[in-house]
């Protein structure tokens, strides 16, 4: 499937998004590590949507706006963007960060967005049992353990050590940084609105995640009891990639409703 | 030429077995091996290091910031200075540095600052630094301001020490609406403000600004780069402001070890010049020194790419050879500094004579030594014996 490269400005920010496929809307938002790797799942969803795949602010080619200084600011600055692409119906698929950000979208309005998909999501925090500290081990170490099968994480850990992707992945942690640092990439102010996220939940999450360990997702579970929740065995924190045709099955039975 | 003695005060009971067990003495280094009592005999010794520096006539002495770590046990720079302020008599006292930018509030310790400034009769110099990479980590700041963090804090504590309160500070990081120092500083218009840094452009251009002025102070760095920083600073102050640099804003910060013949001095100084270097430095990944948005992304890159960052292995010889540390006997250690002040022109000199595992007799040794034989030489110097700044070189 074709994607095209486009270059948006919102709110006067520069916002490149790649898009490809046709029918309804599916916004992907990204995670931590932004695209520096493509998903290919994507491809596939493209077979049955119109997918947008936007860099989130700082990462990739969109900048980083003087106005974005936490997750809030993501959240209205892809609520502008939705409008001002005059989309409505919108699947949104979000990973780990993108899926806090889809939250955090949700929770101040669901007018535009039809479903929620998110795999993996950051943005709340269970006492007790912390997130991977993506910002103390090194890009290499980080891309092994996000995956569960050993021989992937070693291959993904040589690719971080290629400086073509090197240089783009410093530019995406620090693009993270500026909303995950503190606290450590959730809002403590998320759980208490969840109630408000009116759309279809799906979380997925892989059985041996590492970075956001599964226990995260009963956690959702809690708070957003309408939720549809589906752990996706011997997959790591990227079950999109490493359990790629189950997923898309998984997401095509969602969104279709 | 003022001489300073600066202790960075190591846990110098380390176990050095640590290093394989933990792979760094920072922020994961569990408080278990930390032991109260040799603490207690520990923090007494330096501090009486730095109280015999002021008696043997060093011209300052000089503590820091650091968290979290054994490499070195001042979480607050202000409670040493402030023990010092009291039992040293004639010396300055020097925090090289605290991070302001650190604090949710720098006034806090704008105020302690001044305080210790009025209690000695203005003997304070004050460190603006941004802490090392760990310290975000130990203290949760986010990397990704400490740049704007650091010139605001700076702002605010300079405004805090010379304007009429009370007044409203506005920033970005920093809204306070009341700031009124009670006591504001006793050295007029404030004391003096030093940037201790192991090499940065953009800290030279913000300290070396004429609104500024501020001592940028080059430490623990090979001779080639102390001389190539600190000619920087004279030739950013010609060419990008039009003034020359007094070379008494120019410091340059190392180890020094006097022995009685200069392989006495080596073997005596090794293990715990290497234990400094190879045990209590290194650190668990490069990210945890270097976290996003504390440096460039271009000088992170070339970080990661070349793995430069130290992880052990380094030689005491390794460290002379690149004029890292000066070692050796009374005339090799009085030499080396003064053909680096012919060539570099620093008025400010900050020496570490206590390092790494170093035992107390050993420190006080090297302490005498260098003051009864070194010290005396380097005192008188002044630009006199500067070669002069040559632009081409910087």
């Amino acid at each position: 499937m074709t994607f095209v490269a486009q270059t948006l400005t919102v709110n006067g920010a520069k916002v490149a998004l790649n898009r490809g496929g046709a029918g309804e809307p599916l916004l992907f938002l990204h995670g931590a590590d932004g695209l520096t790797e493509w998903p290919e799942i994507l491809d596939d969803l493209a077979q049955h949507y119109d997918v947008i795949v936007p860099d989130l602010p700082g990462f990739g080619l969109s900048e980083a706006p003087s106005f974005v200084d936490d997750i809030s600011d993501v959240a209205y600055l892809l609520m502008d963007m939705l409008e001002q692409m005059d989309l409505r119906g919108v699947r949104v698929v979000g990973h780990s960060l993108g899926g806090w950000a889809g939250l955090e979208m949700a929770v101040r309005s669901c007018a535009r967005i039809h479903s929620l998909a998110l795999i993996a999501p950051a943005g709340i925090h269970v006492k007790g049992s912390p997130k991977a500290d993506i910002y103390m081990i090194d890009p290499d170490e980080q891309a092994r353990i996000a995956y569960a099968d050993p021989e992937l994480g070693a291959a993904a850990a040589a690719r971080a050590l290629v400086s073509k992707h090197q240089n783009q992945a410093i530019l995406n942690r620090i693009a993270s940084a500026r909303l995950g640092w503190n606290p450590r990439l959730y809002n403590p102010r998320l759980e208490r609105w969840l109630h408000r996220v009116s759309a279809p939940v799906l979380i997925l999450w892989g059985d041996a995640d590492r970075i956001i360990p599964p226990i995260y997702s009963q956690a959702f579970g809690a708070l957003m009891p309408g939720a549809k929740r589906v752990t996706v065995a011997h997959a790591g924190h990227l079950p999109h990639v490493e359990k790629r045709a189950e997923v898309h099955a998984l997401l095509q039975d969602f969104l279709r409703g | 030429m003022k001489v300073t003695s600066f202790n960075l005060m190591s846990y110098a009971d380390i176990d050095l077995g640590v290093k394989d067990k933990f792979k760094s003495a920072w922020v994961l280094l569990p408080n278990s091996y930390f032991d109260p009592v040799k603490g207690h005999a520990l923090y007494n010794r330096y501090l009486d290091e730095l109280e015999l520096a002021d008696e043997l006539g060093f011209d300052g002495v000089a503590v820091n910031e650091h968290h979290q770590t054994a490499y070195g046990l001042m979480p607050s720079p202000v409670v040493t200075a402030s023990a010092l302020a009291r039992r040293t008599k004639r010396c300055r006292i020097a925090i090289l540095g605290n991070a302001f930018c650190l604090r949710e509030n720098p006034v806090t310790l704008a105020e302690e600052h001044a305080m210790i400034d009025v209690i000695t009769g203005g003997r304070l110099i004050s460190g603006f630094v941004r802490g090392v990479g760990t310290e975000y980590f130990s203290l949760g700041a986010n990397p990704v301001h400490s740049l704007e963090r650091h010139k605001e804090a700076a702002e605010l504590v300079v405004r805090a020490w010379t304007q009429t309160g009370p007044f409203a500070f506005e920033g970005k990081h920093f809204n306070i609406p009341y700031v009124n120092l009670w006591p504001r500083p006793f050295q007029q218009p404030h004391p003096p403000i030093w940037c201790p840094s192991q090499g940065s452009l953009e800290t030279i251009e913000w300290a070396a600004h004429p609104d500024r002025k501020f001592v940028y102070l080059q430490n623990y760095s090979p001779r080639d780069s102390v001389g190539r920083y600190l000619d920087m600073y004279r030739d950013i102050a010609r060419r990008k402001y039009g003034y020359e640099a007094a070379s008494d804003r120019i410091g340059w910060g190392a180890p020094v070890y006097v022995g009685e013949t200069d392989e006495q001095a080596v073997n005596e100084a090794r293990p715990h010049i290497e234990a400094l270097f190879n045990v209590l430095l290194p650190k668990a990944s490069e990210l945890m020194f270097f976290p996003p948005g504390y440096m460039s992304p271009e000088s992170l890159a070339h970080i990661l790419k070349h793995k430069k960052a130290n992880s052990g292995g380094v030689t005491i010889e390794s460290l002379m050879a690149r004029g890292i540390i000066i070692v050796g006997s009374p005339d090799t250690v009085r030499k080396q500094i003064m053909d680096n002040h012919r060539d570099m022109g620093f008025q400010e000199l900050v020496t570490m004579l206590t390092f790494g595992t170093m035992p107390a007799d050993m420190s006080e040794a090297n302490i005498r030594r260098f003051a009864r034989e070194v010290m005396p030489a380097l005192q008188p110097l002044t630009d006199r014996e500067y070669r002069g700044f040559e632009p081409a070189l910087a």
